[in-house]
């Protein structure tokens, strides 16, 4: 349903040194240039992007969202979801073959490895951008629905929405179909893999103005630059 | 010696096909193999941390230098081996159970080796029993979890609570890192260290290593 070309996936050089650590402004060695070259390579002939949708009513939705009951009791998500005009749960993932290089180069030639994981990274979170413009997007709606759309991808884990979540998400989505497994922690195999739920709406639903207490903690606050590049309704 | 400064030099170039050739003029010209190791290898990645510390260069070259460190290291272990020279300490490693993400341990484990130190590598989904009884039987000084996921981080305290039940604590250290992983967090656990990332992990160890 949704095409992830490797082309769309691939991440840009830039993106993949500053995973890596490279500061704004500072010139890769040549001998990293190389690596990263080596690594785009194995990428293009080794990832096996596949995913997967499944629409979703507000209460079908809610229930997925409820999980186990452990979410934080203030969170984004919980506000934004009721007021979206489509809901879809989704899953990707690059596929186990990726993932066993990975590991494979760790074994030995580690700096390899860890390019290439870097890359496999930036590839699965540029598949969520790619699953956002499709659920966004026009030719996506039906019925009511339609409409210019901007959607935002939400994922158990993060945002006060608990990783137990995982559960009822698996239980609905049946993710395994395309070779996503869930272990006893929540944790995706392969590891290149994300999963949650596609919110499309009006773009002034997902300006989300407060700061959750859980955005302490956040590594990846992504989100705000995300959320201040929505357009004015 | 001039053949150990150009061996710390390669390895910061990290040209892993010339510091094997390196090592063999040195040992050649009758340097013993602990002043190799000292003087070219383990200067040449002190120069690449420091170097990564104040982000000169960043983590693939780091990589790169280990790669070639550990070329260098192939030649010499037998010959170490045969002198009885020590290792800085052994190191047991691994992701806490539950947890399959690596990457981070890894990298970890590559900085120790490229700073002397032996590593024991315990993979991922590793159970307290599993690090206690492999700290034991290696005689490892310190042991260093990874947790990626909010939902395995409780493995690091049953790790530092089975040492202090089986008397291990003081004896066998602990530290922690990963994303959801903070200095907080090791302080509540009673964790002996935290490190933010592989650099800061290998400064933390080496600090525990020299009080244990």
């Amino acid at each position: 349903m949704i095409d992830f070309p490797l082309s769309r996936l691939e991440p840009e050089a830039e993106s993949v040194y500053a995973a890596l650590g490279l500061k704004p402004g500072a010139r890769p060695s040549p001998r990293s240039g190389e690596l990263l070259l080596r690594a785009l390579d194995s990428f293009r002939r080794l990832a096996e992007p596949r995913g997967l949708v499944l629409p979703q009513t507000e209460e079908e939705f809610a229930a997925v969202f409820h999980g186990q009951g452990r979410n934080e009791t203030r969170n984004p998500l919980q506000r934004v979801h009721p007021l979206a005009a489509r809901l879809h749960l989704f899953a990707f993932t690059l596929g186990e073959t990726i993932s066993a290089e990975i590991e494979r180069l760790f074994a030995g030639d580690f700096a390899l490895g860890a390019v290439l994981d870097a890359v496999a990274s930036l590839a699965a979170d540029n598949a969520g951008r790619v699953a956002e413009e499709w659920a966004g997007s026009p030719a996506t709606a039906s019925g009511g629905s339609r409409g210019a759309h901007v959607a935002f991808l939400y994922s158990p884990g993060y945002c006060g929405w608990h990783i137990s979540g995982q559960e009822a998400l698996f239980a609905a989505l049946r993710p395994e179909v395309i070779g996503i497994r869930l272990n006893a922690s929540f944790l995706m195999t392969p590891l290149k893999s994300i999963s949650g739920v596609l919110v499309a709406g009006p773009p002034a639903i997902h300006r989300v103005e407060s700061v959750y207490p859980f955005c302490a903690q956040c590594k990846s606050p992504a989100c705000r630059e995300r959320v201040s590049a929505v357009p004015p309704t | 010696m001039e053949i150990l400064k150009q061996i710390a030099r390669t390895i910061e170039e990290g040209d892993a096909a010339a510091v094997p050739r390196l090592v063999g003029e040195a040992l050649a010209a009758e340097s013993s193999a602990k002043a190799v190791l000292d003087g070219g290898l383990i200067a040449g990645m002190n120069a690449v941390g420091e170097k990564f510390r104040v982000h000169e260069i960043f983590l693939p070259d780091v990589l790169l230098a280990a790669k070639a460190m550990y070329a260098g290291l192939d030649v010499l272990k037998p010959l170490l081996e045969r002198a009885g020279v020590a290792s800085r300490g052994r190191v047991v490693i691994g992701s806490v159970q539950g947890d399959l993400h690596d990457i981070g341990k890894n990298l970890v484990g590559i900085m120790l080796k490229g700073a002397g130190f032996e590593v024991i590598d315990l993979g991922s989904d590793v159970s307290a029993v599993g690090f206690v009884a492999a700290a034991r039987s290696h005689e490892a000084r310190v042991i260093g979890m990874s947790a990626l996921l909010t939902t395995t981080m409780p493995v690091m305290k049953e790790v530092v609570d089975l040492l202090k039940k089986e008397n291990l604590g003081g004896r066998i250290k602990t530290i922690i890192g990963g994303a959801p992983v903070s200095r907080d967090y090791a302080e509540e656990i009673g964790a002996d260290a935290y490190g933010y990332d592989c650099a800061q992990a290998v400064e933390r160890v080496k600090e525990l290593a020299a009080a244990s």
